[in-house]
């Protein structure tokens, strides 16, 4: 059975149990996932209401009354599939925490102050180019239970579509020299340091506007198909 | 050697910014103010064929309902057909695009109002049962995994090849069962993601 997107890309992920976060130990399937070939099913795409995104969605200083405090960035890039093929037209979501780590999700216990000017939530639609931007805030460090003196590292929750239900991917975008690396599960559970390093934007001072904002570049390469053609057969 | 870029959890606190509306309401005081793009109601007014609800609960290695769980369905409608080939013949029911996304409640519960698919081609050209591809997020999963809804009240599930390259004894936690008395129908579909019963989970 030939899979027309090839399974091996997929050993950049992390394990489904990785016992250092700890909340994988019950939440990982405990039996062998089943193979199946690729049908219409997973070889088609999530189709979604492009009327939903509006042109301001992807601005999260401009959703309120007045400017969430904190540093202003720009993140930037481009959504590619692993044949460094632009992947137009698809939808990119990000949420995150305030600059003091605090999501505004009714669950969160942190006690750092919310603002009342930041929701953190945006998303956009990538140009012909794949190509997207979001101007925000960075968002702050912010403890956990998993351990000790467990802080998350400063990201931004990306979830991003592609040309397939296979291609979909949720992952979380990192900031260049964090010094909580060395000791987060999540970032860690993907054990090749390349792949982890995938993960991590640069600091872009080409687009830096002055006086401004900072910015950071940050590229998501998602599944892609194999060149070869298609026989449709094969199955 | 693949470049892709890794997967990560969605972490407890997506519901504000994915799924800030629908049946599990994180949103008491409509703080998030924020519309969704996709949501739990896929029937549209246009859209043709059998109207149905499906409803679950999510549980943990210990049964223990799964509260910050996203589950996203991806769907033919009721003609067997994907809103997927893009420039394709407008069609009757075009604005129903078969992608739903319900976040989990307290409760671990999460449903979706939508159509009965069709019968989509399969392997060597054979038809397909009628199912639903079901992808789940949620804290402490660092990437998402797959499943199938079959329906219960469907003779072809006999002959489909996906469910046929499930262990026989496996196979019913993929079959969502119809409620009697319910109008519209409405299919139970729960997710055990480890342990006794666990749920069929697709390697793709
Ligand atoms: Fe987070």
């Amino acid at each position: 059975m030939s899979l027309i997107y090839p399974k091996e890309s997929l050993s950049a992920y992390p394990a489904h149990l990785s016992p250092g976060y700890r909340s994988t130990a019950k939440r990982s399937p405990s039996k062998p996932l089943i193979i199946v070939p690729h049908t219409l099913s997973e070889l088609t795409g999530p189709a979604f209401g492009h009327d939903a995104v509006q042109e301001g969605d992807a601005d999260l200083t401009k959703q309120h009354k007045g400017e969430p405090l904190g540093e202003r960035i720009i993140v930037h890039g481009q959504v590619l599939d692993e044949d460094k093929r632009p992947v137009p037209d698809t939808l990119v979501e990000i949420w995150q925490a305030n600059a003091c780590g605090r999501y505004v999700h009714i669950v969160d216990q942190h006690p750092a102050p919310l603002d009342p000017n930041f929701t953190g939530a945006g998303r956009t639609i990538t140009d012909k180019n794949g190509y997207y931007k979001f101007i925000t805030v960075k968002p702050g460090a912010y403890p956990w239970g998993n351990h000790r003196n467990a802080w998350r590292p400063n990201h931004i929750h990306f979830s991003v579509f592609g040309e397939s239900f296979l291609t979909r991917l949720v992952t979380q975008m990192y900031f260049p020299g964090d010094y909580l690396f060395p000791y987060d599960p999540i970032f860690n559970s993907v054990t090749d340091e390349k792949a982890r390093a995938r993960m991590v934007s640069t600091f872009d001072l080409e687009n830096t506007i002055p006086d401004w904002a900072l910015c950071f570049r940050w590229d998501i390469v998602l599944r892609g198909r194999e060149q070869t053609p298609l026989d449709n057969d094969e199955h | 050697m693949s470049e892709i870029t890794p997967s990560q959890t969605v972490g407890p606190f997506f519901a504000y910014g994915l799924s800030p509306k629908g049946r599990a309401q994180w949103d008491p005081n409509g703080s998030y103010s924020w519309k969704e793009t996709v949501g739990d109601n896929l029937i549209t007014p246009d859209a043709a064929g059998q109207k149905i609800r499906i409803e679950g609960r999510i549980t943990d290695g210990d049964g223990v309902q799964i509260s910050d769980a996203m589950i996203e369905i991806w769907q033919a409608d009721s003609q067997g057909r994907y809103l997927h080939a893009r420039g394709e013949a407008p069609r009757p029911n075009a604005k129903f695009t078969g992608f739903g996304r319900s976040a989990t409640d307290k409760e671990g519960i999460f449903s979706f109002d939508t159509i009965k698919p069709g019968v989509v081609p399969g392997p060597n050209g054979k038809p397909q049962a009628p199912h639903i591809v079901f992808c789940i997020f949620s804290r402490g999963m660092l990437r998402q995994v797959y499943t199938r809804l079959y329906f219960s009240d469907e003779a072809t599930n006999a002959t489909d090849a996906i469910l046929n390259l499930v262990p026989a004894g496996r196979r019913g936690t993929l079959i969502a069962h119809k409620e009697a008395g319910t109008e519209p129908p409405r299919y139970r579909f729960d997710i055990r993601v480890q342990g006794d019963n666990e749920t069929v989970f697709f390697d793709i």
